[in-house]
């Protein structure tokens, strides 16, 4: 039996905290750039006339979601898998030859991605479903990433020495399949180029173009219960299992409750997948399935609070963390946030509620706190505690961590409370009628009023852009420090003055 | 059982599985085939108006503008009749949107004309003002893909048995009939005969020469398109 503890091997996890940061910055920028779009229409031309075409709101949209979702956060995921899989299952990735190739090929089919959907996105190439965009070409491609990223967890897992799995890995498990599930049905689609005209003619138009096998009502239904559920196993699953990971090991309390966390995962695999509905209230979609996902939504509190809970009990007699330690900060910030946004979503699911808030700001403010309150400093969270354990360095300022930490809390608050103000505000102009039963608003005055909000929202943005970049200057300059730490460490992250 | 479960990745990758995989099951299934019938009047688009709808989908506009009249008082009195599900039977894929930044396009052309759209379009602060619309004036000049309508519009006719060149029974009691193609150059005259009709009511001059030349720019195809929203 040997003694030595184990050397793990950081390579892959430090290539995808790489794109993490570049392309969190890329996401938020497009973002800020958005968010003032909207406020003052002139920034649609900001690299000027000849350029419009790329540069307008309409255009960056679907880069700006893209980039968030499947850049920033999906990078954060695997960085973290690539990380916490090897302590939780006690083995190397260095101990297989072929786990390594793995790792390696998905990294950099992953960035192979990424760049054909910047330019097909910027091209305007794009099939028009929300977080699903891309043509069947990047479709096969995204498949492969994902099948190789199933084989490294499934890999990892086979060669294992710790036999039970720990929380953290149920829910990348729960991540993997789910998404391989909710993509495979949402991008079923014919590619156009195998049609033959009846006078004989073949590849007619573009090749990479192709058309949906669902239509209209049936259409929106897959879509929104993939775009739903691509939430729920993009910005939920794996964030729970980053933060049943990194907040017992950071503030060295053992989870709180193992029967409370069953519960959750179990309840959460089964309720998440029937909310979709909730996207669809009052459209052309049968009735029942309304009500099932307004239903759905409310007992979905259950199993989200259940997590957070856990995390926020995990802390008990240990108060005194949040306030010494900015990084249990982010992490009890993020877990609030979760339950803040958790109980936000159900309420905009209820069914008079959504008459109101569907089509305007609100849901867009609702998106974001969820996104930047908790998977952001999730995230950023988890890096932090990961980079002096993988670069063997010191974090290089715990005062500008904090600062970040309030500069950003201040943007994510800034940014959700215009975006409430500014949904409300324009679901109920929308609705109102004078005396006389006409309406009492043309649709542009509802449109003119939101200006102080959009700017307010662009302000917030730009703060969390801000505290963004301290966080990757913070990474940076931990990664390039000279080499401190020579024993391997155990719980809170050491942090320079 | 759970313990059981965790120690075998397996098996707790397959109940995984099971249980997220049946609320897809019981709740997309059933209604699938009846979601998808069209309605009376419903007919399917014409090459124009499918290369118009791509320039839609292109610049995505349904990132702003929603296609779905909810059955509420207030948006049938500003968008008209509130959406069926039969109305929807062409479209592929959906393009309902999630955020209306601006009105609802769903029935634009009961209401919108050629003339204002083309304005609107060039600079939509002049049409409304203190509208934080951008402007699209790339659509002018950059060219329709009529070749990769017509594909589509072959790929429906064959997978999903879309109605071309068969009567489809309208409102008032009259078919129409809905012409696709028998090659690429006859489904561009059919594009073309349309645009020239679209053009006619235009004011740009670049934009009718074009057309006059056999051209047809991006901008035309999208007023088909949104002229064809009833």
């Amino acid at each position: 039996m040997e003694n030595r503890p184990l050397e793990y091997d950081y390579t892959i996890a430090k290539m995808f905290m790489f794109t993490t940061i570049v392309l969190g910055i890329v996401g938020m920028l497009i973002g800020v750039i958005l968010a003032f779009q909207l406020a003052f229409p002139g920034v649609n031309l900001i690299l000027g006339e000849g350029l419009a075409e790329y540069t307008n709101f309409s255009r960056l949209r679907p880069l700006h979601t893209d980039a968030v979702i499947f850049g920033f956060t999906l990078s954060g995921v695997f960085a973290t898998w690539y990380y916490v899989g090897q302590r939780v299952l006690k083995v190397s990735m260095a101990e297989s030859k072929l786990l390594m190739v793995l790792g390696k090929a998905h990294f950099w089919l992953y960035l192979v991605v990424v760049a054909s959907v910047v330019v097909s996105l910027l091209a305007g190439v794009t099939t028009s479903k929300e977080y699903a965009e891309f043509e069947w070409p990047i479709d096969i491609a995204v498949v492969v990433v994902w099948v190789i990223f199933g084989m490294s967890i499934f890999g990892l897992i086979g060669i294992r020495r710790e036999k039970s799995l720990y929380i953290s890995v149920w829910y990348y498990i729960a991540t993997f399949l789910g998404i391989a599930m909710l993509y495979l049905f949402n991008n079923m689609e014919i590619p156009t180029m195998f049609a033959t005209s009846a006078a004989g003619e073949s590849g007619i138009g573009s090749w990479y173009h192709s058309v949906s096998m669902y239509s209209g009502t049936n259409d929106a239904l897959v879509q929104w219960w993939y775009g739903h559920n691509a939430v729920a196993f993009g910005f939920t699953v794996p964030i729970v299992a980053m933060i049943y990971y990194f907040l017992p090991k950071e503030s060295g309390q053992a989870i709180y409750s193992y029967k409370l966390s069953l519960l959750s995962f179990w309840g959460l695999m089964f309720v998440y997948l029937w909310a979709g509905g909730h996207h669809l209230l009052y459209s052309t979609v049968p009735d029942w399935m309304q009500t099932m996902g307004s239903i759905f939504s409310i007992i979905l509190i259950l199993p989200s609070w259940g997590s957070a809970i856990n995390m926020l009990l995990t802390m008990k007699g240990e108060w005194q963390q949040v306030a010494a330690s900015p990084l249990i900060k982010f992490m009890i910030l993020a877990s609030t946030f979760y339950m803040f946004s958790t109980l936000e979503g159900p309420i905009q699911a209820i069914k008079s509620v959504n008459a109101i808030a569907h089509f305007t700001d609100w849901i867009v403010g609702h998106v974001h706190d969820g996104v930047l309150g908790w998977v952001g400093f999730m995230i950023m969270a988890s890096l932090y505690h990961m980079a002096p354990r993988v670069f063997k360095r010191e974090i290089y300022s715990k005062s500008l961590m904090a600062t970040q930490f309030w500069i950003q809390t201040l943007g994510v608050v800034l940014y959700f409370t215009s975006m409430w103000i500014a949904g409300i505000t324009q679901g109920m102009m929308w609705r109102a009628h004078d005396e006389f039963g006409n309406l009492a608003y043309s649709f542009i005055d509802t449109v003119t009023v939101l200006h102080p909000y959009y700017a307010i929202r662009g302000v917030g943005g730009l703060l969390y852009l801000v505290g963004f970049l301290m966080f990757a200057y913070n990474i940076y300059k931990t990664m390039s420090a000279r080499e401190v730490e020579n024993h391997e460490l155990q719980n809170a992250s050491p942090m320079g003055a | 059982m759970f313990h059981w479960l965790e120690k075998h990745p397996f098996f707790f990758a397959v109940g995984v599985f099971l249980v997220i995989s049946f609320a897809g099951l019981i709740e997309i299934l059933p209604s699938f085939a009846q979601a998808s019938r069209p309605v009376i009047g419903t007919a399917p688009y014409s090459t124009l108006e499918l290369a118009g709808r791509h320039v839609y989908i292109k610049n995505s506009c349904n990132a702003c503008h929603s296609q779905l009249v909810r059955p509420f008082k207030s948006e049938t009195d500003r968008y008209g009749h509130y959406s069926l599900s039969g109305e929807y039977a062409y479209d592929r894929p959906f393009l309902w949107g999630s955020k209306r930044t601006g009105p609802d396009l769903m029935r634009v052309g009961n209401y919108r004309t050629t003339d204002w759209h083309e304005n609107h379009m060039k600079d939509p602060a002049s049409v409304v003002p203190g509208s934080i619309m951008p402007a699209y004036r790339w659509m002018f000049t950059k060219k329709a893909d009529i070749d990769t309508a017509f594909a589509e519009q072959l790929t429906v006719a064959n997978y999903f048995s879309v109605p071309y060149n068969q009567p489809v029974p309208m409102k008032d009691g009259s078919t129409a009939v809905v012409k696709l193609g028998n090659s690429v150059a006859e489904a561009n005259t059919i594009a073309l005969e349309e645009a020239k009709v679209i053009a006619a009511d235009m004011k740009d001059q670049d934009v009718k020469d074009a057309v006059a030349r056999g051209e047809i720019p991006e901008i035309v195809a999208l007023i088909a398109y949104l002229n064809s929203l009833k």
